[in-house]
């Protein structure tokens, strides 16, 4: 993926079972090699050597989103929006990142991302996701939920709706203290929350009142939430459970439960894969990546000793799935690449080289399953990277879109990579 | 009034409640950390000083020093941007106060820019005699930028040489050093005014034939001084020969060439600084200053430049200090002048790193850098987001670090379970046992107080805290007493190893999987379970009743009978403790 850089031995090492379970998933520990790069450049122009560009923002980042692309759209995205954290002022912000061949209106270098315009919000972001092309949902630490327009021609942003008290914990001797959304996801015009006081909402993008409420869904905190189908959303909390929720069915319990072997690990994130909707990853508080089948067992199918420290945020990426995004407290952000090579396919499918597109569709999917749910680590070529090569500060959020990434971290600064699999 | 002292604020507040309201007020010292666009300064300098903290050495001297030249370099690349930015916030600030309070700030960091620049050239980099002169000339041409908008305005006009400026575009060239730029001027002037044709190709002619330090190692200092010398002798007779009399601009010039003080010092208001007048004159008569002469120079410079009427300011006697290569007069002088503790802090620790400093062993033991790194962390501490990077200043400090972090970061505010998380990392990693038992006991209490049974023992189990796990589950007891059936049964459910953290969650957990069995109607194993239950004492004195109230039916059972005989000794025992 690299020039220049030598091939990695892509075996990762299988660890001992797990004493506590009979039936152990074995975890392994692979190890990234740091991408290449020198000494940290401040302002490299991007489009040069340097693919990433950094702005340094004055405001701590927890979440960064692209917008998405309309349908047909055939250019990579330009927008992204971030929440800030820990602020006595907390903001919204849009941001347009120009293309990397023209020089920006001042002079200043490509690429980097420029200002649109930004929006004080009332507690720490926790969450943010894109309703559609103008609305943003967004989860607050008050518990309340905001939904936010981005109106385009005159560049600003103004807060459309809000669930007040989305979540709160409900005490018997005071009114309602609040408790913190610590998740949010839409399918428009639906919007589920979770928060720390194991409420799951699901509200509606024009309702002003909750469409449903699960109450007390969990006893412990809810940390994220993402859909597995249209009416079906996967949970995970605070003491290693993977639920299933099913809101055809009335009955306030989940659908299913899956947890982690041995030690009840917190699980702070978690992601569907695009196609294969049985495939599911989550990352844990202590930096392990699980594989999950929904449809068979109750445990995770592999189990990968990643990150060092919480693993904040796990995204599959929505068009070329073989890739998986991870990053964490640590500081790091893995790229994991299970693409089989190309000279190991068949060669009637290989057309000189060209790209995958034209293969047919079964051959991929067979080579996807067997990469991501594969267990033998003798059959496995799942090439990590380390994407940053300074890391100091937790990165704790990143958002992946056609070849663009973009990640936030504590160190008050934004990174762009817009020639992701150059 | 009453006041009460913070890390690094005060608060104040009326005693005399007079008619009005009274108001609290919060006094804070540092205010610049508050700044937005000083932000950008801590974060990215941060980054560089981590990095140099961690980067491996460099066996070689001359690769080391490359190394920190280019730490220096980046610091102060890092200064210019967030300068850069400070401009564009004062031109666009409306409030004239706020737009003072930027161009305030803005002539602060161009001065620490000045500063570090030349500590840079005199102490990290050590230029030694011949290129210090070279990089002093960079240094002078790079502080004083009003030169530019003359020049431009010169050139851009229709007949340079007949501009009013045009005169002092040359003189400032030429004490600079840029010839080159100077002779293409003058080449103007020659075509202009061809009666002065003659003059013109002799000052040309000198002045391309000035000998200056090279750049790489090809000339020594004793052929270069011979040079000089030589090209000196010339220049004097020339003037001598009266040459240049008809053109006094050029007369000048070339008693400039000479180093003739008065004729440098006639152009004070050009040159503006005493330092540019300094680096004037050794261009001109000491070329191949060496960097301990520059003292007597510099201090005679001073003097000279500004005569009687003016007393010398802060930033001049940092300089003066650092020509004098007194690096404790140096820090000294800037800590006292700067409102804040950054600039200090991490120059200090660049020189430490070029083992500038010597253990100058402060009264109360650690040394000069520890001090400046602990004051600076812990202002960082007082902002309520910049606390993160403060971390990784304690870690580098050997002696006091590691006491003055577990002391501020108790003092953290944990509003979210994400930042409690962040924070408790923080002492994982470095092995602080106290304060993650004593924040994972906050949140577990928190989280006990709104009914979040699973995120207090979830809490509990970070810390491994048996005694909060025992009170969780004396907690769930108590609630299956009052209401008869267990409350989030998810979470006792599916214990797992965590069960063993505490001998009443163990109980807890066993105990709901007793009912279970019953449930399922497989009361052998139940009845078995049951008695473990109460022959492994782990049950809680007051639960004893219910435990055998439950007993009860299952003694009805058939295939329980047989085993009450066995264990009835062991039944009876338990019976007579209650």
């Amino acid at each position: 993926m690299r020039a220049g850089t030598p091939d990695w031995p892509c075996l990762p090492a299988r660890t001992a079972a797990l004493a506590a379970a009979p039936s152990a998933v074995p975890r392994r520990s692979p190890s990234p090699r740091s991408q290449s790069g020198g000494a940290w450049q401040r302002r490299e122009p991007c489009g040069a050597m340097e693919e990433v560009c950094a702005r340094f923002v004055s405001q701590k980042i927890s979440k960064a989103r692209w917008r998405p692309l309309p349908v047909a759209a055939l250019q990579p995205p330009d927008v992204f929006a971030t929440g800030s954290w820990d602020n006595e002022d907390n903001r919204i912000s849009i941001w347009s990142v120009g293309d990397v061949g023209s020089a920006g209106l001042n002079g200043e270098y490509q690429g980097e991302p420029q200002l649109l315009c930004d929006i004080r919000h009332n507690g720490d972001v926790m969450d943010m996701q894109f309703l559609d092309q103008e609305r943003i949902v967004v989860a607050s630490s008050t518990g309340s939920v905001t939904v936010f327009r981005h109106h385009q021609n005159s560049q600003t942003l103004s807060a459309s709706h809000r669930w007040e008290n989305a979540h709160c914990h409900a005490d018997q001797y005071t009114a309602c203290g609040g408790a913190a959304c610590t998740g949010v996801i839409c399918n428009n015009p639906e919007i589920v929350t979770v928060g720390e006081d194991g409420r799951i909402n699901l509200f509606r993008a024009d309702q002003k009142d909750a469409v449903r409420t699960i109450d007390n869904a969990d006893s412990s905190t809810l940390h994220a939430v993402t859909f597995l189908r249209t009416t079906e959303v996967l949970t995970v909390n605070s003491i290693g459970q993977l639920k299933v929720w099913d809101f055809r069915q009335q009955r306030n319990e989940p659908a299913q439960i899956f947890s982690l072997t041995g030690e009840r690990v917190p699980l702070h994130c978690v992601d569907r894969h695009p196609n294969q909707q049985h495939i599911v990853a989550t990352g844990g508080q202590d930096g392990m990546l699980s594989i999950w089948d929904i449809r068979q067992g109750t445990m995770p199918v592999s189990l990968l000793n990643a990150h060092e420290a919480e693993m904040w945020e796990v995204h599959f990426h929505p068009s070329n799935p073989d890739h998986l995004f991870t990053c964490s407290e640590d500081g790091s952000l893995w790229h994991w690449d299970t693409s089989t090579d190309v000279s190991e396919k068949p060669s009637f499918l290989h057309q000189g080289g060209r790209s995958t597109a034209y293969f047919s569709h079964s051959t991929i999917n067979q080579s996807v399953v067997s990469a991501w749910l594969s267990n033998d680590p003798t059959k496995d070529r799942m090439e990590i990277t380390n994407l940053i090569p300074n890391q100091t500060l937790s990165v704790n959020t990143l958002d992946v879109l056609g070849p663009c990434l973009v990640y936030g971290t504590d160190a008050e600064a934004i990174y762009v990579n817009r020639q992701l699999f150059a | 009034m009453c006041f009460e002292w913070g890390p690094a604020e005060m608060l104040l507040c009326e005693t005399l409640f007079a008619r009005g309201p009274s108001c609290v007020f919060v006094v804070r010292r540092d205010q610049d950390i508050y700044m937005e666009t000083l932000r950008k300064l801590f974060n990215e300098s941060h980054g560089i000083f981590v990095g140099l903290q961690r980067c491996e050495e460099e066996r070689a001297v001359r690769a080391r020093n490359a190394q920190l030249i280019q730490v220096s370099k980046n610091y102060r690349s890092v200064i210019r941007a967030c300068m850069e930015d400070m401009h564009q916030a004062a031109i666009s600030a409306r409030d004239s106060a706020l737009h003072s309070q930027y161009s305030i700030q803005v002539s602060i960091l161009s001065a620490m820019e000045l500063i570090w620049n030349l500590c840079e050239i005199l102490f990290v980099e050590a230029a030694p005699a011949g290129p210090l002169l070279l990089r002093l000339l960079d240094w002078v041409q790079l502080h004083i930028c009003d030169v530019d908008n003359m020049v431009r305005e010169v050139l851009s006009s229709e007949n340079p040489s007949k501009h009013k400026l045009f005169w002092n575009v040359v003189d400032i060239f030429v004490l600079q050093g840029r010839m080159d730029e100077a002779r293409h001027l003058l080449s103007k002037e020659a075509i202009a005014n061809p009666t002065s044709m003659n003059m013109y190709k002799i000052l040309d002619d000198l002045m391309k034939k000035m000998p200056v330090p090279s750049v790489g190692n090809t000339q020594t200092l004793t052929e270069m001084e011979l040079k000089w010398q030589h090209w000196h002798e010339e220049c004097q007779r020339y003037l001598q020969d009266g040459t240049f009399a008809s053109s006094s601009h050029m007369e000048s010039i070339c008693k400039i060439l000479l180093g003739d003080e008065n004729a440098i010092l006639e152009k004070k208001e050009l040159m503006t600084t005493w330092y540019h007048f300094l680096v004037t004159r050794l261009l001109y008569s000491h070329p191949t200053v060496k960097p301990m002469e520059l003292r007597f120079y510099a201090q005679s410079s001073m003097d000279m430049f500004l005569g009687e009427e003016s007393s010398p300011e802060p930033l001049d006697t940092i300089l003066m200090a650092a020509f004098e290569f007194e690096l404790h007069q140096v820090i000294k002088e800037c800590s006292v002048a700067l409102s804040n503790w950054w600039f200090v802090a991490h120059l200090t620790d660049l020189l430490d790193h070029c083992k500038l400093l010597q253990s100058h062993n402060l009264y109360f033991g650690s040394n000069m850098r520890e001090f400046l790194l602990l004051e600076y962390a812990s202002g960082l501490f007082s902002h309520h987001s910049l606390w993160q990077l403060g971390v990784d200043y304690f870690d580098h400090c050997p002696e006091y670090g590691r006491v003055y972090l577990e002391l501020h970061i108790e003092r953290i505010p944990l509003n979210t379970e994400q930042k409690a998380l962040k924070v408790l990392r923080i002492c994982e990693q470095r092995q602080m046992h106290e304060q993650v038992r004593s924040i994972c006991k906050i949140m577990a209490m928190k989280a006990l107080r709104n009914n979040r049974l699973g995120s207090a023992l979830s809490w509990s189990i970070r810390a491994k805290d048996a005694a909060f796990a025992t009170l969780i589950s004396d907690r769930f007891l108590k609630d299956y007493c009052e209401r008869g059936r267990f409350s989030d049964l998810d979470l006792i459910d599916n214990l797992g190893p965590s069960m063993l953290l505490s001998d009443r969650l163990t109980f807890l957990g066993k105990y709901r999987e007793f009912h279970r069995l019953y449930g399922e109607k497989r009361f052998s194993e139940a009845a078995r379970l049951l008695l473990m239950l109460m022959t492994a004492h782990i049950a809680p004195c007051s639960f004893w009743m219910t435990l055998l109230t439950d007993a009860l039916p299952l003694l009805e059972q058939k295939e329980v009978r047989m085993l009450r005989h066995a264990h009835l000794p062991e039944s009876l025992r338990g019976l007579f403790q209650l």
